[in-house]
């Protein structure tokens, strides 16, 4: 009986073909619009991740005062000085780099050219907690670090701004009241996950900086690069420990530092792709439930327009249930055939929208069972309703309707 | 006459059949206690002025409708007893229907349009359009099996309607008005049509119809008035 039913529905279908299509559209567009949502936002969320990691996936960084993000306050919480920083480096075990920082905003000058930059006081860890590699130059000497000498390394951007590309080893860049000798290039790596310029940097050593920028020994952060293999999480909590200890909080008091974790970052991230991925998905779902409804409108219309037909019909000899099967049928298969549609529509657009956005392509096979079921379940739910109308018509009537 | 043979079992009785619509003040009689037997074979032509009860008549004989009080014998089976989906079940094994205005299915060709009581059956495709052609055969249409109703002219498309009604082999062929839309001509041919299939395929043929020159292709002609059978006599067909 469903498979004459299905005949039946194919028949009706062929027979209003545009009106057919014009009610699938609306499935056909909820679908795609929900897989190709879903596919980009995996696709970018993964791409994030990606990022974060060629960051390099084992750093910790530990700041003065609580957590990252609006709200914070580091005000009132003590900064860290170059010996927490060595307490950190011979008390912690599995850390191969520390670097403390210290930064200070500067417009650099040289010759008519000057530029608004961030300059980072720091030790020779800080090129390994970053990944950074050399293009030109060399890293600091111990003497140059112990003493605070004016020099510095530059990144891709400086390089591009003050000197035009051209080779700056050994020139000198002015900041304010005094100026420092440039003795490294850095290889460029481009705009961070963020979207800032990791570029736009200038690297000093951090008694430098203490001493002539900021006037004060604070150290800002401490960016610390653990053993590949080793879980952080154990570091984290030595390096909690240990400065708890040194900065004499007793058990009952808050910690007035956070260290974070990439790994973390990457968490928060990709939490974030992850719910925009959600809430366009929801907004897509709600324009398959439009078509849903349009399919509920265009079949109620139908039993209407075709009351003589179903009369013709049953007067035939068929059953009330054969009549409720066929428009159930119909409403069915044009929901599932629009989800079809929609699926092959999907996978295009998230092929070629994944290319645009440079984002890889990852199809998630759940999703699209998933928008196809919800499709055909529409055409149930929708259909029922009109398909019962037609069933319950009495045939003497629906013969005689114009 | 064979139908006047009294060991012949009556295809059709109705014995004091009535059927009321509406309720209280409004109520109205449209049949009140209407009383006759058919026998296989016969061509009745059902005729009465509009309001007399002929229509109702032929809803209750087609399964469509149920009477109020009385009862409705097919072939033994008590109908006012039957539920929905028994009539329809009936209806769809013995009895075939051809309607004033065609009925169609637009956009559907004529082939397809016969074969749907087969659908119904669950048959198999290519049973259906063996059965389907033959019936197009019985009507001269085979020549129009993939033409829609939109591109037939009115007596094609009742001829079509009446292979619809033929291809399941049906007992009864119920006919209400079926030359109420077409020229004299067209009516003449279908007219002759349906005294054919009553003589070659021995189809019991029950038609409505208002025109006289209609009724004289059956061979008995009841009369409705009122609600109730007036006159009920056999006649020699014209053909």
């Amino acid at each position: 009986m469903i498979w004459n039913a299905f005949l039946l529905a194919i028949r009706e279908i062929r027979r209003n073909l545009m009106r057919s299509i014009l009610t699938m559209l609306g499935i056909i567009i909820g679908v795609a619009a929900v897989i190709t949502m879903v596919t980009l936002g995996n696709g970018a969320t993964a791409k994030v991740t990606a990022e974060i990691s060629s960051l390099g996936s084992n750093l910790l960084m530990v700041r003065p005062g609580q957590r990252m993000g609006p709200g914070r306050d580091s005000s009132g919480a003590k900064s860290f000085s170059l010996e927490d920083a060595e307490a950190i480096r011979n008390g912690v075990a599995s850390i191969v780099a520390v670097a403390p920082t210290a930064s200070a905003s500067v417009t650099a000058v040289f010759g008519n050219d000057n530029w608004s930059t961030t300059i980072t006081g720091t030790n020779n860890d800080y090129f390994q907690t970053g990944n950074w590699s050399f293009a030109e130059g060399r890293q600091f000497s111990e003497t140059e670090l112990k003493s605070g000498k004016p020099v510095c390394v530059i990144g891709k951007t400086i390089s591009k701004e003050l000197f035009n590309n051209e080779d700056a080893l050994g020139e000198k860049i002015r900041l304010g009241s005094f100026s420092c000798e440039v003795v490294g290039l850095l290889q460029s790596k481009g705009q961070s996950m963020m979207g800032s310029d990791q570029d736009d940097t200038i690297i000093m050593p951090i008694k430098t900086v203490q001493r002539r920028l900021t006037g004060n020994q604070d150290v800002r952060m401490i960016r610390i690069s653990v053993k590949p293999d080793i879980d952080t999480d154990v570091v984290n909590r030595a390096i909690t420990m240990l400065l708890r200890d040194r900065r004499h909080l007793s058990d009952n008091e808050k910690s007035d530092f956070s260290v974070m974790d990439t790994q973390e970052i990457t968490n928060t991230l990709t939490g974030t792709t992850r719910v925009m991925t959600m809430l366009l998905g929801a907004v897509a779902a709600v324009s398959l439930i439009v078509g849903g409804i349009g399919i509920m409108n265009i079949m109620l219309v139908s039993v209407t327009e075709r009351t003589r037909e179903i009369g013709i019909r049953m007067a035939i000899g068929a059953l009330e249930r054969e009549v409720l099967w066929q428009f159930l049928v119909e409403a069915i298969v044009l929901s599932s055939l629009g989800g079809i549609i929609g699926i092959i529509l999907a996978l295009s657009a998230s092929y070629f929208g994944s290319m645009l956005m440079g984002v890889p392509l990852i199809i998630d096979y759940a999703i699209v069972t998933l928008a196809f079921v919800f499709s055909a379940m529409v055409g149930v739910v929708f259909g029922y309703f009109p398909a019962r109308n037609a069933a319950r018509l009495n045939p003497i009537d629906a013969l005689r309707h114009e | 006459m064979s139908s006047t043979n009294a060991t012949e079992p009556a295809l059709i009785e109705f014995s004091e059949v009535i059927k009321t619509y509406g309720k209280g003040t409004s109520e109205f009689q449209a049949l009140k206690g209407v009383n006759f037997v058919i026998h296989e074979g016969e061509f009745v032509a059902i005729m009465g002025p509009s309001g007399s009860g002929k229509s109702t008549v032929m809803n209750t004989l087609g399964c469509l409708d149920t009477p109020t009080a009385g009862h409705y014998l097919f072939q033994g089976v008590h109908v006012e007893s039957l539920n929905r989906d028994q009539r329809a079940l009936l209806r769809r094994n013995y009895l075939g229907f051809v309607f004033q205005g065609f009925n169609l299915l637009a956009r559907t060709t004529a082939i397809e349009n016969v074969e749907l009581p087969l659908l119904y059956r669950g048959m198999k495709r290519h049973e259906r359009q063996t059965a389907a052609r033959k019936a197009l055969q019985l009507v001269g249409l085979e020549e129009w099996e993939n033409h829609s109703p939109g591109e037939l002219s009115g007596g094609q498309q009742q001829r079509v309607a009446i292979a619809r009604a033929l291809v399941t082999n049906p007992k009864v062929l119920l006919a209400d008005e079926p030359t109420g839309n077409l020229d004299t001509a067209r009516s003449q041919e279908i007219m002759e049509l349906l005294s054919r299939l009553n003589r070659d395929l021995n189809i019991t043929i029950l038609m409505v119809t208002h025109e006289a020159e209609m009724a004289a292709y059956a061979n008995r002609l009841i009369h409705f008035v009122d609600g109730l059978v007036e006159q009920d006599a056999y006649q020699e067909p014209k053909s």
